[in-house]
């Protein structure tokens, strides 16, 4: 072999604390080592020209180059070796960046262990083979998980390039939090007439199939080719004969059940349909607070409905799908403020959620649009909005800031004002943060034209007295105490990750955070993928975010799928397992240990062997490591390529 | 208001000696006020807490320990329970105490007195002798009307006792009193 | 079965608090929590001495601690949440070794630090569930109606104390309840009184402790009932100062919850030295007993 050696100085990068000249130098005596030499920047346009005439000046058949991460440049290089028509798996990156300059300081013993890196790739690309990838077909289907509006977004741009969409949502009904708001900021444009049509555009898109009250099961396979179950949740009705009539909600007797869609301001019938512009529109039956179901009596609703749609015996369903790239775009939920005691805890009826408040904005809300105290139905007057409740607070485990908060809650002071024109709005606030367009003068305008008094400062806690609550906070400006009467109180609550995020994270193979939000690919470059091939993210499952941006993900998603289908086959990852038959006893332990399901047992002449199926394996090296047998060889880390490393470090 | 010059002020010994002392980090405090929204005893404070928080991080050493603040403050712990960085405000009140004590810049003496005139009662019986602890707070301080009007209540309802309840081994308590002192 | 535990009375159960530290025992007696007394112990030093130095603080504790330590108990028990809370946080500052070193050398006694420390509410709502006491009440405190106050330190800094919610904390509520009275929702329940400036600053004193009194009058309270003995000797010694200072009439008792529990459980009033109580309790004690508000109503 003659193999060329190339040790990059990434400006200072290295060469600060790396002698490079001297790791060139000492490259030159490795076996194999044809030519050797330091350079610039190896991933510039001159620093590959560089060793693509090497490769042709000195008939070179490997490289090796000495620099940053492979996560970073390895397929820039695969590619430079190409275009000078080597195989690409001819070439080994030593990490001297990451692994060498930027966490030692000592430069003798920096470009000692970078010489060594060296020498190992050396030893390791003497073993190498030329590997060759394979095709497989895609199937072009999308299944988009989570309907709110950056799913719907994501769908719709999809089914508009043309594309087979499933979109699952868990909820009766798509739209998600945007649904439940009542007017959006810095526009003030009713939410649901903003979004209403987008959602109908999903229910009449031919290329869409909804899944509503549906969750993901389990999902197989690999880009291209997922294998996905769906369980359809009993909803005790009919969807096909259902029309959304809502003769049912009116005669069910049983009124006290949990309004999710409003938050649980007010209750709703055991039979429902949430809000009237539900897609699908479809009555839904819950069945702990259903009469029917839980005591087996009344079936008022069977009686009367006039296309006979109640199921009571109805069960869960499990269907199958198979798609060739997902976008999860699960959202979020918000913080649960009981967790504050100093707040109540949730023991003062007009203490709620700023969500609960948009549910009282809402014309469509449970109050017709009037703001009214859960406690006795009274129009407030003053109304103090704390902010950051359960946001930028480390001891409840969220020191992250949610993001639209601050712009949600100016909306909502707002709001108030225009409801109630003799109200006062009491904000207290931390930071101000307003770094979208128009948002800034937005806040601005909440103070400004409607008299928001903004107060900089903590509220240490909420105590009722008289009817009304005191709330005692702080005015950090002034340096002193201040104490609010307020008639209502509305706490800004912070975002966290959905419920059953990790689970879901799991099923699909993909990472997430501390706090369960999904990690993208890159957090610059790689915003809505994920490290997890044919797998997008779209919205506020990666972090919170605004509507904008929401939206921006969804369309960003779709592309992404767009372009991933623009090819007809992909090219299958040649550094897989493969079985020696011959050595093979036929053991299965293989089978059983590997976490992709990628080795099946098959017979050869009476003899049970392992084979690997190429396209499912995702090339982890489990079954290598406990094949008893060394049968079983991950292409690319043989054991002879790993022995021969290691032999390179420790000769004696 | 005086320029506070960063440079010239920021007395870098003095924040190292309340971080070690307290075992807390200041400068995880982000200014959000939560510890004087919820302190009873702000309205009395020259300095409200947050703001002696901020003069911390900005090592204004004299400017803290000649506050009246840290002797007003009641280590009641609502700055403690309810800060979201969870900051011990409490114990960096304590150490800032202990510290103006060394530094002779005890801005409440009252405050003082009546604290050294508990605890010589505790050195001298072992245990507080309530009524021996008021005399002796009213000797240091000259007030003699201190809860006078309580006094014949308290006598009545046999709430203060004459005599001290001292314990069997005071001596004990003597020498614990002592060996601190000595390694002061 | 009953269990033993190392009994820390606090230097006011000698004087100004002596009905607390009288009831205690008669309820401890009655619900079957053995109390030994810690002998010859040391005053914890208090605010004063935590205020002074923590080492101080630390090694007058110290003493108690290795006393109990040489007790067959299964812990120490006090009534007092200030000397709980000097008792608490010495024992856990002592899990560091070099304090530990510091402490020992100025206690000059080995000091294990290890034994549990709680209150003596705390033990008795572990003890015993409030469905138990209650079968043993024999005079229900029925149509009685209390606010509860636990006073700052009861329950707070929370991880020091592990003991009941910071913010809002329900085991006196609990008890309270079961032994009959009408416990009414108290939003100044961990509120602090300011007592430890009482000497000092009488005017704060009265400002914060008005507050509360004020809080407990408007909702209509027949007394306030606590387990702290600086908060009680506050509200009840004081209450005339307070009233004095700001232009109020309150004369509301303020009863120990050991002395009410002991009334439920059959003790007399001389036993639990109602006697001793500033403001007269004989007007909420009349209620006890008295037929509940529904029937006098009719």
């Amino acid at each position: 072999m003659n193999i060329g050696v190339f040790v990059c100085h990434c400006g200072s990068n290295i060469a600060g604390t790396v002698d490079t000249e001297k790791v060139a130098e000492a490259a030159r005596s490795f076996p194999d080592v044809a030519f050797s030499t330091d350079t610039m920047y190896a991933c510039s346009e001159p620093g590959q020209a560089g060793i693509i005439d090497a490769i042709k000046e000195y008939g070179l058949d490997g490289i090796v180059v000495a620099s940053c991460t492979p996560r970073m440049h390895e397929a820039t290089f695969r590619k430079t070796l190409e275009r000078a028509g080597l195989n690409k798996y001819l070439f080994e990156m030593a990490n001297i960046r990451e692994h060498v300059s930027w966490i030692g300081k000592d430069k003798e013993a920096n470009t000692n262990k970078a010489t060594e890196l060296v020498k190992m790739a050396v030893a390791k690309l003497r073993n190498n083979t030329e590997l060759h990838a394979g095709e497989f077909e895609i199937n072009k289907r999308v299944m988009v998980i989570g309907g709110g509006v950056a799913g719907i977004q994501a769908a719709l741009d999809c089914a508009d390039g043309g594309l087979e969409v499933i979109l699952v949502e868990r909820e009766s009904s798509i739209g998600g939090k945007m649904a439940k708001l009542d007017k959006t900021f810095p526009t003030v444009d009713c939410s649901s007439c903003i979004l209403g049509p987008r959602m109908v555009d999903v229910a009449q898109h031919p290329n869409i199939t909804l899944y509503a009250m549906s969750e993901v099961e389990s999902v197989n396979g690999f880009v291209g080719n997922f294998d996905v179950s769906i369980r359809k949740k009993a909803t005790y009705v009919d969807w096909e004969a259902c029309t959304g009539c809502g003769q049912c909600m009116e005669k069910c007797p049983s009124k006290k059940a949990e309004d999710h869609f409003n938050e649980g301001v007010g209750t709703t019938t055991a039979i429902n349909i949430p809000f009237p512009q539900a897609i699908p529109k479809k009555a839904v039956i819950n069945a702990n607070a259903c009469i029917m179901l839980s005591k087996g009596k009344c079936g008022a609703c069977a009686k009367l409905c006039p296309t006979q749609a109640i199921r009571f015996e109805q069960q869960d369903e499990v269907v199958q799908e198979q798609v060739g790239a997902i976008i999860a775009a699960t959202g979020y939920d918000l913080f649960d403020h009981t967790l504050y005691g100093e707040y109540g805890g949730g023991r003062y009826p007009d203490v709620i959620t700023s969500i609960q408040y948009e549910r009282l904005l809402s014309a469509s809300g449970p109050t017709g649009g009037h703001i009214k105290r859960p406690s006795d139905g009274k129009e407030p007057r003053n109304v103090v909005f704390i902010q950051c409740v359960g946001s930028r607070d480390p001891s409840v485990n969220r020191p992250y800031c949610s993001g639209f908060c601050c712009m949600y809650t100016a909306k909502q002071a707002i709001l108030t004002k225009d409801h109630i024109p003799d109200s006062q709005s009491h904000v207290f606030y931390m930071d101000i943060r307003s770094p979208g367009k128009l948002y800034d003068e937005f806040t601005r305008r909440a103070m400004e034209e409607y008299g928001a008094r903004y107060i900089r400062g903590r509220v240490s806690t909420i105590q009722p007295r008289n009817g009304h609550y005191v709330v005692k906070g702080a005015d950090t400006i002034m340096g002193t105490q201040v104490e609010v009467e307020a008639d209502l109180v509305v706490l800004a609550v912070g975002a966290e990750a959905s419920k059953g995020a990790g689970e879901l994270a799991e099923k699909l193979r993909i990472s997430y955070d501390g706090y369960g939000f999904f990690m993208e690919g890159h957090p610059k470059l790689k915003p809505v993928e994920t490290n997890t091939a044919g797998v997008y993210l779209a919205g506020s499952c990666q972090g919170p975010k605004d509507i904008p941006s929401s939206v921006a993900q969804g369309s960003a998603a779709a592309s992404k799928v767009q372009s991933l289908f623009s090819k007809d086959k992909l090219a299958s990852d040649p550094q897989v397992s493969s079985v020696a038959m011959q050595r093979c006893v036929g053991c299965a332990k293989c089978e059983s240990t590997c976490p992709f399901g990628a080795i099946e047992m098959t017979e050869f002449r009476g003899m049970p062997k392992a084979s690997v199926v190429e396209t499912v394996c995702q090339g982890c090296g489990v079954c290598a490591v406990t094949c008893p047998q060394g049968a079983i060889q991950l292409q690319h880390f043989t054991d002879n390529q790993i022995l021969a490393e290691v032999n390179a470090l420790c000769p004696y | 208001m005086p320029t506070s010059s960063t440079t010239d002020r920021f007395d870098s010994n003095f924040l190292k000696e309340v971080q070690e002392g307290s075992e807390q980090n200041l400068t995880r405090c982000y200014q959000c006020g939560n510890c004087t929204a919820g302190c009873p005893l702000s309205f009395a404070y020259d300095i409200p807490v947050n703001r002696i928080m901020r003069m911390l991080q900005a090592g204004e050493k004299h400017a803290v320990l000649s506050s009246k603040a840290i002797w007003l403050c009641a280590s009641c712990e609502t700055c403690t329970t309810r800060c979201p960085n969870e900051i011990d405000v409490a114990r960096i009140m304590d150490v800032l105490r202990h510290m103006a004590r060394r530094e002779g810049l005890v801005a409440e003496p009252p405050v003082r007195h009546m604290w050294d005139a508990f605890l010589n009662s505790v050195e001298k019986y072992g245990r507080v002798f309530e009524a021996g602890m008021m005399a002796n707070f009213v000797r240091r301080t000259g007030r003699f009307w201190t809860d006078a009007d309580l006094a014949p209540v308290a006598l009545g309802k046999g709430k203060l006792g004459l005599r001290p309840h001292g314990i069997k081994h005071p001596d004990e308590v003597q020498r614990i009193f002592a060996r601190f002192r000595e390694q002061l | 079965m009953s269990k033993q535990y190392a009994y820390y009375p606090g230097c006011s159960a000698m004087g100004s608090s002596i009905e607390y530290d009288i009831s205690t025992r008669a309820l401890c007696k009655s619900l079957g929590v053995e109390l030994v007394d810690i002998p010859d112990w040391n005053c914890c030093g208090s605010t004063p001495a935590h205020a002074s130095d923590h080492l101080l603080s630390a090694s007058l504790v110290a003493r108690n601690l290795a006393i109990a330590e040489s007790m067959d108990v299964e812990g120490i028990i006090t009534p007092c949440p200030s000397c709980l809370k000097n008792l608490k946080t010495t024992s856990l500052r002592m899990q560091r070794k070099d304090f530990h070193e510091k402490v020992e050398s100025i206690v000059e006694r080995p000091v294990r630090a290890d034994l549990p420390i709680r209150s003596v509410l705390q033990t008795v709502v572990e003890h015993c569930s409030p469905q138990s006491i209650a079968e043993h009440v024999s005079k229900p405190l029925k149509s009685l109606k209390v606010v509860p106050y636990y006073g700052c330190i009861m329950n707070r800094p929370p991880d020091v104390m592990t003991f009941d919610d910071p913010e809002n904390p329900t085991s006196l509520d609990r008890l309270m309840g079961a032994l009959g009275a009408e416990v009414l929702p108290f939003p100044h329940k961990v509120d602090c009184c300011g007592a430890s400036l009482g000497l000092v600053r009488r005017e704060l004193v009265t400002r914060l402790s008005g507050r509360i009194l004020d809080a407990a009058a408007s909702l209509g309270a027949d007394a306030i009932v606590t387990a702290c003995p600086m908060c009680q000797l506050n509200l009840d010694l004081r209450q005339n100062q307070i009233n004095r200072a700001n232009g109020t009439q309150h004369s509301m008792p303020i009863f120990y919850y050991t002395q009410l529990a002991g009334l439920a459980l059959g003790q007399s009033e001389s036993c639990l030295r109602m006697d001793k109580l500033c403001v007269s309790p004989a007007k909420a004690l009349q209620q006890v007993g008295a037929p509940a508000q529904e029937e006098r109503a009719r």
